[in-house]
């Protein structure tokens, strides 16, 4: 297929429809607009149904009630308007559901600005809503990587039984790249007969629920959560490492950053000091295996996000004590420059040297 | 033998959690019967709320979605849009959809979802101990108003089939009790309205049913059912506020 030049926003509608979503609930909000508004024109071509629901709140509810019918379902929306909607992610991880999460995030805390930003790290990676959950979450570097990555999510969604969050930032939802729509390699997927759709007469009612009044029941249904989490971690985690069998410092980072970092790992290297990156592609579960495969040459790792210091403390329990971790981050929609990493890598080697 | 009476089929064997003396149990049953009657059971989605009626879903015979507090009109417009030829009804109390859920209860009238909800009003938070809801009565004593609620403090209790009946999308909008045998059965024929209203694919319409909390009111299961008819029904008007004329629905 031909590459198509595509506005992030668009493009993930374009590859939710590809990958099979046929429903969506949204609610307005920048820098992801784009997107519910691509899906009001595209899917009802497609046969499905686009609604803008009263609230974020209302629009995660919405995706609860299409997901337990058995619906592809999806909603989309940035940083504050994803806040409103964790109750119903963990409502819709504690029934088990699946579905598709896009957070376009923007800067916070708070009201916030509407330039890109990566501080809902915390949120999207330890349960935003309340409880023992986890989600997958995908952190996409392009525009290209986040549709590769939508045309696969409702599959993995509907596979684990899971709510699946892809993590992109303002940068991406709003920047046009070529793109080209492959199709993803085929998974078996489990039948959906929990599906609360009317019995027919045929089947004893089905429930979809996440309360367990009984301690021992919800910590047996906790238990059983853990255990496929345990599955996910074993069979999805993503990451992409480039230059780090030499290196001295390893940089880890993710998204629209990561794509600085790369820059500033060239210039590195140019003026002779060895560095390298770990890009985390799914941040739950994190990528903590590769940093086993990280040499004696390593003297630093350093955390480069547009936050205020949160994977950080991920990048710390991958470190386990071996190797000192750094950090640095821009805030508020600010975008770190690649000089401003370069130094930083360079101030930090000497601190740690 | 004849068999003169049998339980409905749209309820469920299991037992319910119900206080002695809670008209819960009477409106599930006429539920039940509704969608047994109507043959719609084995093509019916219901969501259950949070509050007293939090387990219907272990008490209605058919599929069922439990819905986090206030949203079960928005989880009920997710199934509908999903599978519009099926009925979809949602049952809350009045801390979840005269309170917490106002916003959903309102937007999903206002789509004109062809979704039936069962409102049931007992002026109380029964679930979590009695404390006051936006429907109790001026006066009324429960654990947060425990002098009686006070206009100037608390407002006014909010008539919800009467702020339903002002949108468009409402087409079906009635107010009935359960708290004497000719209510029941006129709460009956309200909520066989309503799910015709649905299955004519009209709109959205909502029965508010009155009823008891003895526990709460600390009041005999009999004595509670002449509070709401003294107390209850002059505030709260029976009624049909949209969606039946002279010639029908």
């Amino acid at each position: 297929m031909e590459k198509v030049l595509m506005k992030g926003n668009e493009a993930v509608g374009a590859a939710a429809i590809r990958g099979g979503c046929r429903y969506f609930f949204g609610y307005p909000i920048t820098p992801q607009n784009e997107l519910p508004e691509y899906m009001s024109r595209e899917l009802p071509k497609a046969g499905g149904v686009f609604l803008q629901a009263e609230s974020e709140i209302a629009a995660i509810n919405m995706v609860y009630g299409a997901a337990g019918s058995g619906a592809r379902v999806m909603t989309s929306s940035s940083s504050p308007g994803i806040s409103l909607k964790q109750e119903g992610i963990s409502y819709i991880a504690g029934a088990e559901l699946p579905c598709v999460i896009v957070n376009m995030m923007r800067g916070g805390p708070g009201l916030g600005g509407i330039q890109p930003g990566q501080a809902d790290y915390f949120q999207a990676t330890r349960g935003g809503g309340h409880g023992d959950y986890r989600h997958i979450v995908y952190a996409p570097a392009g525009v290209q990587e986040t549709v590769d990555i939508m045309v696969q999510a409702f599959d993995i969604a509907d596979e684990y039984r899971i709510p699946v969050l892809v993590l992109g930032d303002g940068m991406i939802g709003q920047m046009m790249e070529p793109v080209e729509f492959r199709d993803p390699p085929k998974r078996k997927l489990p039948v959906k007969d929990w599906a609360a759709t009317g019995t027919d007469g045929r089947r004893k009612p089905n429930i979809i629920n996440s309360l367990f009044l009984k301690p021992e029941e919800l910590e047996a249904h906790n238990i059983k959560l853990a255990k496929k989490h345990r599955l996910i971690e074993e069979n999805e985690v993503r990451w992409d490492a480039s230059l780090i069998d030499d290196a001295e410092i390893v940089f880890v980072s993710y998204g629209t950053s990561s794509r600085i970092v790369r820059n500033a790992v060239e210039i590195l290297r140019a003026e002779g000091i060895a560095a390298g990156l770990i890009r985390p592609i799914t941040l739950w579960p994190f990528p903590f295996g590769v940093f086993d495969q990280l040499g004696s040459t390593v003297k630093a790792l350093m955390s480069v996000e547009m936050s205020m210091g949160q994977m950080v403390d991920d990048v710390k329990i991958a470190a386990a004590g071996r190797w000192p971790v750094g950090f640095y981050g821009r805030s508020g929609g600010m975008v770190p420059d690649q000089r401003s990493v370069v130094d930083a890598a360079k101030k930090y080697l000497q601190e740690v040297r | 033998m004849t068999v003169v009476f049998e339980k409905t089929r749209g309820l469920t064997d299991k037992e319910t959690h119900y206080c002695p003396g809670c008209t819960h149990g009477i409106i599930h049953r006429l539920v039940g019967e509704v969608l047994e009657e109507m043959d719609l059971l084995d093509r019916t989605v219901g969501v259950a709320p949070v509050g007293c009626s939090v387990l219907a879903y272990d008490y209605f015979n058919c599929d069922m979605h439990e819905a986090a507090h206030g949203r079960a009109p928005a989880v009920a417009t997710g199934i509908k849009r999903v599978l519009p030829d099926r009925t979809v009804f949602a049952y809350q109390g009045d801390g979840d959809l005269a309170s917490i859920g106002t916003a959903e209860i309102v937007h999903a009238a206002h789509r004109g979802e062809k979704i039936t909800v069962i409102f049931v009003n007992n002026a109380i938070y029964g679930m979590t101990g009695g404390q006051m809801a936006p429907t109790t009565l001026i006066g009324q004593k429960t654990t947060t108003s425990p002098f009686g609620r006070e206009e100037s403090h608390a407002g006014r209790p909010i008539r919800i089939a009467e702020m339903l009946a002002t949108i468009d999308g409402a087409h079906f909008i009635e107010r009935c009790s359960v708290h004497n045998p000719k209510a029941v059965r006129n709460t009956k024929r309200a909520i066989r309205d309503a799910f015709t209203t649905q299955q004519k694919g009209l709109g959205f319409s909502m029965v508010e049913v009155l009823s008891t909390c003895p526990t709460n009111w600390g009041l005999t299961p009999r004595d509670a059912l002449g509070w709401l008819e003294e107390n209850m029904i002059p505030y709260y008007p029976m009624g049909n506020f949209r969606g039946k004329t002279k010639e029908g629905l």
